[in-house]
């Protein structure tokens, strides 16, 4: 093997680079926009205005970003161990359960701080125990991960439509959701952390979970990078064959780097359920799961690029919601479309401008360029 | 004499930093074997994947029969009557014969018409050079052999006059290899010109007419073979004497370290890699593997370091048995005072996207010295990488470098020194100097003679049967998956290559 | 009713709701067997849906809705492809994006341009395919047995149905004995191969590529143009993953593909007629189940119950020559 890119500077290659990317996912957006007949500019404005224009819109962008950064790190970790996981957004419905059944078994009788880790536990095991069937079927089976967990999705989908049909739904209630939680089920906001700069978070539903994400996400750089665990993924990403030589369980570290997956994913539950609706409605995660996808391209599975990247689809969905206030010709599925060309410019394409990049940086010629591109001896 | 088929003036390549070609200039004349020979990384491939269109040189022109043309693609390549013959071979291994040689060439869109005709060519051009097969063939079912031929078919078959054919007997034994000498002094004497791309001196000697010498993306010397001599070629190769011998004393064999009994292991297909592999290693000993590739030396040593599961048999490990046809566990071994270099260097023995360090544990990252709590100590981990990195003089001197970044020799060394630094009892090293630089060669070779004057036993699997020679104290044969003869290290190299062909071999095994 | 009518009936839905997916596994067989992996397949199909809903309504011709839907899905397929072949991207991530991509665009676009909360209007029977009578379909109507087989089952379906049907031992004869077939079949497995024969492997890929677009166009088409009555929100509603699931049941096999989507088509159309039904013993399934139930399946078949399913070799993995 041979490295394939002329070595470029940190800062062109974990700054410069995805911002070009996500500069041009930018601009073909602001093309939709055009084509709908409405200003860009304009879109823009209301974008970042309705995400971060008041205390209480950045609020509602970090109460997303918290969301974002939970299902991102989910994908991340399973990138590491060489595990494309689009399940997330399953893992985190059925991840809802842990924390339904803790709300209401305690909400009543215990404090929201006793609550809270009993149903992060809950989130967890839940996400966990629907990513571990894939995880378990390819490493055991031999079954494709990427299309196990899109019919885990699925079933995911149907099964939590029958749970709140049939077990969760309150009798004579005619919406599919659980009863309201007490006290107990309810996280308090962080209105004193946006209080120390001086914002009021008003309505927004930016609640402790955000601190519990920013720990997921500590805790995800320690394990990959700094425990065995960690180590035994990233070798069986990048190299199978070399984790077999080294003794490592590649069974089992499938099994377990999707469950670690999972379980962040199913985290996710805690900010909507518990950290603003206070009960479980039907599709409570909205997409999370897939934007956790993008999160991970574009953080380039660091967590310190997860943060980043959540916090820029954060803003995308409350900028999103109050673009398609102001201007109803563009309705949220906007941010559907942006999602998706992030993935493809930080994903798929995110070679597409290196060569120019690289052109520019380095100062080469063409040729030489082409012949770094071939590289190999 | 005769006129050119081939001339390149001034070919110059780069890759990157790496210069691969450098102002080549070649002629090959019409209706000889020229061989081409140089060590690996000389240059050779690049030059002919410049000639059969893979790449494109910076500069320089290629003329073909008298005409200068330039060769964008295989398809010009192909039209000017060149034909190549891989070293990988370039064959579709769900395809029969038939298919793989009308790929590219079918004549018609619709593929009947075409069948009949390609049918009744492969038949013609199998009787004009005695090359039989079965077109009906499934190509992964086939000896490798046999798909060698079907890519020399595939050539003829597209009309080529020039056949250039890349390392062709790596994967072949001495039998098949003569074989296809035999073809090719028939290709020749049809007028055909053949080059010859090879670092084994014995068949530049044995067949061709010319021979030109490749070192260090230069074209060193152009000689004809009947005037020249091993000796020269080998120094033209190299650049100074080559060391034939490795310096080292008398080996003092002590206890049994690694015994290995009745040894089977079957494949996922179910077919026979090893077959019933019996021998013992002493500590102080080097006990060399000698065989043709593919010949089960990998299955042997994977089954033996706990890679792959034996089918039956057992593996005593100082005295113990080390579950081979169960859960044997690498790390466990590893603990057991196993350690392993493995062939694949790239993919088994390396990540290449780690840091330098991370290399350097891999497999012992269990340690308890490079932990701290329930987490990895990353200062221990790199001054451990620090300390091996000055006693193998791996440059660039850097642990925190990605390892794809270091040569060949350094990434071997890297392995080397993960392995041996661990003090084991049995070493096993599979291809211990393959892509390796002359330098970093002589350095591994006194690295395993000192592993052996320490005490250590230590398997020896090498597909150079010179460096098994120079470094064994007993060397085992394997043909076909089994042990086929074991012989002293003075045994001659026919001698030896009679055993690896199986001649020999099955005569032994059957008294 | 008896239960040779419900068959019938059942049969005949199955064939209506396999139609899509024959189509769409037909797809990702050809671009698949060229080495790219598509799970792209639900948003070209989607994509396909709306631009056949609104071509056919603004010019009230059901071939330029076709012709709209084969080219929208086609452009998908060449994003794809020039993301997988020439970038050398992930196969998988520019499938998920594509799919994205589409999902808002269709929404986005057909809110602005119709105003219907994400349909397209209605469409008229000129903008439809109608469906197609065999001839004595009537007269054989009565007779017993065979005539309810012809006329209620192989009878009465739109064009495309028929066109469906059709591409499978089509496919088949395409893949196995034309030229074409022999190299893309040949991309797959061996792409260094094909280059040095002197063929394009970059070319041949893309070929694949498209050939998938325009059976996917046609998938898509047959949703806004034959099941419906136009574009709704969301249409495809994981059509395009069922089919994906079909094709690495069928082994990448044109004739078991047939059979996949069949199995498929009629566990949805089960579903759908004995939703909220009480059997006997089982009592009444809950309609969750019967959603979930091709994927259960698809999950358990792919856990080992359908032997070994080889990929082409090369699938999933960039083409970049090397020494």
């Amino acid at each position: 093997m041979s490295v394939p890119y002329a070595k470029l500077p940190g800062w062109a290659e974990y700054g410069l680079i995805p911002l070009v990317n996500l500069a041009v996912a930018f601009l073909i957006s602001g093309l939709v926009v055009l084509i709908v007949g409405e200003s860009p500019l304009e879109a823009a404005y209301h974008m970042v205005n309705g995400a971060f224009g008041r205390g209480e819109y950045i609020g509602f962008t970090l109460y997303y970003t918290t969301t974002f950064i939970f299902t991102g790190l989910a994908v991340a970790v399973a990138f590491h161990c060489g595990l494309f996981n689009i399940g997330g957004e399953g893992q985190a419905y059925i991840g809802g359960i842990g924390v339904v059944l803790a709300c209401l078994a305690f909400d009543r009788t215990l404090p929201w701080y006793l609550v809270f880790p009993i149903a992060i536990v809950g989130a967890a095991f839940f996400g966990a125990l629907w990513a571990m069937i894939p995880g378990w079927l390819q490493a055991k089976r031999g079954s494709h991960i990427v299309i196990t967990t899109i019919m885990f999705n699925f079933i995911a989908a149907s099964l939590m439509n029958y749970l709140l049909n049939r077990v969760f739904k309150p009798m004579g209630s005619m919406s599919l959701e659980t009863r309201t939680f007490d006290a107990g089920g309810q996280l308090p906001k962080l209105d004193w952390l946006m209080s120390i700069f001086g914002l009021s978070v008003g309505s927004a539903p930016f609640n402790i979970s955000f601190l519990l994400a920013l720990l997921a996400a500590f805790g995800v750089w320690v394990l990959i990078w700094r425990t065995r665990l960690g180590y035994e993924m990233r070798t069986m990403g990048h190299s199978p064959a070399a984790a077999r030589y080294a003794g490592i369980k590649e069974a089992k570290i499938i099994v377990i780097a999707m469950m670690i997956s999972g379980g962040l994913a199913g985290m996710m539950a805690l900010n909507p359920i518990m950290g603003e609706q206070f009960r479980m409605q039907l599709d409570f995660v909205q997409g999370a799961g897939f934007v956790g996808i993008a999160v991970a391209l574009m953080g380039r599975s660091h967590p310190a690029g997860i943060i980043p990247a959540a916090l820029l689809f954060g803003m995308l969905y409350q900028g999103g919601a109050e673009i398609s206030f102001e201007m109803p010709s563009i309705s949220r599925d906007m941010i559907v479309i942006i999602q998706g060309l992030v993935i493809l410019f930080a994903g798929a394409l995110e070679h597409m401008f290196r060569p120019a990049i690289t052109r520019v940086i380095l100062g080469l010629s063409p040729k030489t360029r082409d012949a770094a591109v071939t590289k190999g001896a | 004499m005769s006129e050119l088929a081939i001339e390149l003036k001034g070919i110059d390549k780069s890759f990157g930093l790496v210069h691969a070609n450098r102002n080549i200039n070649l002629k090959v004349r019409k209706g000889t074997i020229h061989g081409i020979i140089g060590e690996n990384g000389a240059g050779k491939s690049t030059l002919m994947s410049i000639l059969y269109g893979f790449y494109q040189a910076d500069r320089g022109d290629i003329v073909i029969d008298g005409k200068t043309i330039k060769i964008r693609d295989p398809n010009a390549a192909i039209a000017a009557g060149i034909g190549m013959v891989h070293q990988h071979f370039m064959l579709v291994e769900n395809f029969t014969v038939l298919e793989n040689i009308m790929l590219g060439a079918e004549e018609s869109q619709i593929l009947n018409a075409g069948i009949t005709k390609a049918r009744a060519e492969l038949k013609r051009l199998e009787k004009e050079y005695a090359l039989e097969v079965d077109p009906d063939a499934v190509i992964e079912e086939l000896p490798v052999g046999i798909q060698q031929r079907v890519e020399i078919l595939k050539a003829l078959y597209r009309k080529a006059d020039i056949l250039i054919l890349d390392e062709p007997t790596g994967v072949l034994t001495p039998a098949e290899a003569d074989h296809l000498f035999r073809i090719l002094g028939q290709l020749k004497d049809e007028g055909k010109t053949v080059l010859l791309i090879t670092h084994k001196l014995r068949e530049i000697m044995a067949i061709t007419d010319e021979v030109s010498v490749m070192r260090r993306g230069e074209m060193v010397a152009t000689r004809t073979t009947k005037e020249t001599s091993v000796e020269e070629l080998a120094e033209l190769m190299v650049g100074r004497r080559v060391l034939l011998r490795v310096e080292k004393g008398e080996a003092k064999p002590a206890d049994v370290k690694l015994s290995v009994k009745n040894l089977t292991v079957r494949d996922s297909r179910g077919v026979t890699m090893v077959e019933d592999v019996s021998f013992d290693i002493r500590a102080g000993e080097i006990v060399g593997i000698a065989g043709v590739a593919g010949n089960g030396q990998s299955e042997l040593l994977e089954a033996i370091s706990g890679i792959r599961r034996a089918t039956s048999g057992t593996v005593l490990l100082n005295g113990r048995e080390i579950d081979v046809t169960g859960n044997a566990d690498p790390a466990d071994l590893r603990r057991r005072g196993l350690a392993h270099v493995p062939e694949d260097r790239h993919h088994v023995g390396l990540v290449l996207k780690f840091e330098e360090s991370e290399n350097a544990i891999l497999g012992y990252h269990d340690d308890a010295k490079y932990r701290r709590g329930m987490l990895l100590d990353v200062d221990a981990i790199r001054a451990d990488a620090e300390a091996k990195i000055a006693a193998y003089d791996i440059r660039p001197p850097n642990p925190r470098l990605k390892t794809a970044n270091f040569s060949g020799g350094n990434q071997q060394k890297i392995v080397l020194a993960r392995e041996m630094e661990r003090n084991p009892d049995v070493l096993i090293i599979g291809q211990p100097t393959r892509g390796v630089d002359v330098g970093a060669i002589e350095f591994i070779h006194k690295r395993i003679i000192e592993m052996r004057d320490q005490g250590k036993a230590v398997l020896l699997v090498s597909v150079e049967l010179d460096e098994i020679r120079a470094l064994s104290d007993r060397i085992l044969v394997m043909f076909a998956g089994r042990v086929v003869g074991e012989r002293a290290p003075d045994a001659t190299e026919g001698e030896l290559g009679l055993l690896m062909a199986g001649v020999e071999g099955r005569k032994e095994a059957a008294e | 009713m008896d239960v040779f009518q419900v068959f019938i009936e059942l049969a005949q839905s199955t064939v209506r709701l396999s139609t899509p997916l024959i189509l769409a596994a037909l797809a990702g067989l050809f671009t698949e067997r060229a080495g790219i992996f598509d799970i792209g397949l639900e948003g070209k199909m989607l994509g396909a849906a709306f631009a056949a809903g609104c071509v056919a309504y603004i010019s009230q011709s059901v071939y330029m809705g076709l012709l709209a839907a084969v080219l929208v899905s086609v452009l998908l397929s060449l994003v794809h492809g020039y993301a997988s072949i020439t970038q050398r991207g992930s196969q998988i991530v520019s499938g998920v994006a594509i799919n994205f991509v589409v999902a808002g665009s269709t929404v986005i676009l057909g809110e602005a341009w119709f105003r219907q909360g994400g349909r397209t209007p209605a469409l008229s029977a000129d903008g439809r395919f109608g469906t197609v009578t065999l001839p004595f379909a009537d007269a054989v109507r009565d007779v017993p047995v065979l005539g309810p087989l012809y006329s209620g089952l192989l009878s009465g379906h739109s064009p495309l149905t028929y066109l469906a049907f059709l591409m499978v031992p089509a496919s088949w004869w395409i893949l196995y004995r034309t030229r074409f077939g022999l190299r893309l079949r040949a991309v797959g497995e061996n792409p260094g191969a094909v280059d040095t024969a002197g063929i394009s492997v970059i070319w041949l890929r893309y070929r694949g590529v498209i050939c998938c677009g325009i059976l996917c166009g046609i998938a898509g088409a047959y949703l806004s143009l034959a099941a419906g009555a136009g574009f709704t929100k969301g249409m495809t509603a994981g059509k395009g993953y069922i089919a994906l699931a079909a094709l690495i049941f069928a082994k990448w096999r044109p004739k078991n593909i047939l059979f996949a989507c069949l199995l498929f088509g009629f566990l949805d159309a089960f579903a759908i007629r004995y939703q909220g039904y009480a059997f006997p013993l089982i009592g009444k399934v809950p309609v969750q189940l019967m959603q979930a139930l091709p994927y259960i399946l698809t999950v358990i078949l792919l856990a080992g119950f359908i032997g070994k399913a080889i990929p082409p070799k090369a699938g999933g993995v960039p083409y970049v020559k090397e020494r």
